[in-house]
């Protein structure tokens, strides 16, 4: 899972995604807000959800319980 | 042996108008699929090997019409039989020695899988290496455009980029365009299906050298 490094830390692109996730985006959102290829975040946001970092629900994706844990983290 | 040899299967090649092979990839920016691009065109193309001149020529143009792609809602996915970490040094060779930066993903297709299933491989050229293979893909998923390019000529991305404007006006306007057309210049309304059609489209006022060939100029937005 490449936006999860061996050690268990996130990938930059993983890490900015996740803090946008502390409220609830779709993927469009998400590009808007970090001017990134849509793309580039559903993939990632996928992974991530593989990770039960983040949810789904309605095509908005905010953190697990797990995921808000990761941001305090890295706060 | 050879395809084309009695006894070898060759396999099947995708089809303008169809959509387009459904994928999973490693690549320089992590795992992509097709589907990921839904919604955006996509111009997915292969050049033979990392590290030789041709191909490097190719990545760096590739990349200089990058940014006028993105204004277009076309994004572009690079491949070859290497490994990420040959496309990763690649890459960083290029931004060292070039002063590029490669801003798009570029799948690593060791088993050869999408290489195979977009008939990317010119056994008579190559068995181990893909042709210089552009595929344009729209927002739909629907194969577009094809062009397959020898590994000895490198592709002319100003072609590409026509191409690409060429489809976008026909999706917009409903319109064909001409042999070397170019963005503003007028473009050819789609031939009369019945006699009527033929005889109302001469009295339409459209630029018409016979009933078959008319040609209108686009809004300016187009």
């Amino acid at each position: 899972m490449p936006c999860v490094k061996p050690d268990g830390t996130l990938e930059p692109m993983a890490q900015a995604i996740i803090r946008v996730l502390r409220t609830p985006h779709t993927a469009e959102e998400i590009c808007e807000s970090l001017r990134l290829p849509l793309y580039r975040v559903r993939s990632t946001v996928r992974e991530l959800v593989e990770a039960r970092l983040v949810a789904e629900a309605d095509g908005q994706f905010s953190l697990t319980g797990a995921g808000a844990e990761r941001v305090r983290q890295q706060s | 042996m050879d395809a084309g040899t009695p006894g070898t299967s060759i396999p099947s090649l995708p089809r303008l108008g169809q959509s387009a092979p459904a994928f999973q990839a490693e690549t320089t920016h992590g795992t992509i699929r097709l589907a990921d691009f839904a919604g955006s065109w996509l111009i997915l193309f292969s050049h033979p090997a990392d590290f030789t001149p041709v191909c490097t020529t190719e990545i760096v143009a590739f990349a200089q019409i990058a940014p006028e792609l993105r204004q277009r809602n076309v994004e572009l996915l690079g491949l070859s039989i290497d490994s990420t970490y040959s496309h990763i040094a690649w890459v960083r060779a290029i931004e060292q020695h070039f002063k590029a930066t490669i801003p798009f993903p570029i799948i690593a297709d060791l088993n050869k899988e999408i290489a195979t299933l977009y008939g990317m491989i010119m056994p008579g050229e190559s068995k181990t290496e893909t042709s210089r293979c552009v595929f344009v893909i729209d927002p739909n998923g629907i194969l577009r455009a094809m062009i397959y390019y020898p590994l000895t000529t490198g592709r002319n991305t100003d072609e590409i980029l026509r191409l690409i404007d060429a489809l976008q006006a026909t999706d917009k306007h409903s319109v064909a365009t001409p042999a070397n057309w170019r963005p503003g210049d007028k473009v050819i309304l789609p031939p009369p299906k019945t006699i009527e059609g033929a005889a109302e489209r001469l009295k339409a006022g459209y630029e018409c050298a016979d009933w078959f060939f008319c040609k209108i100029e686009l809004p300016k937005d187009g």
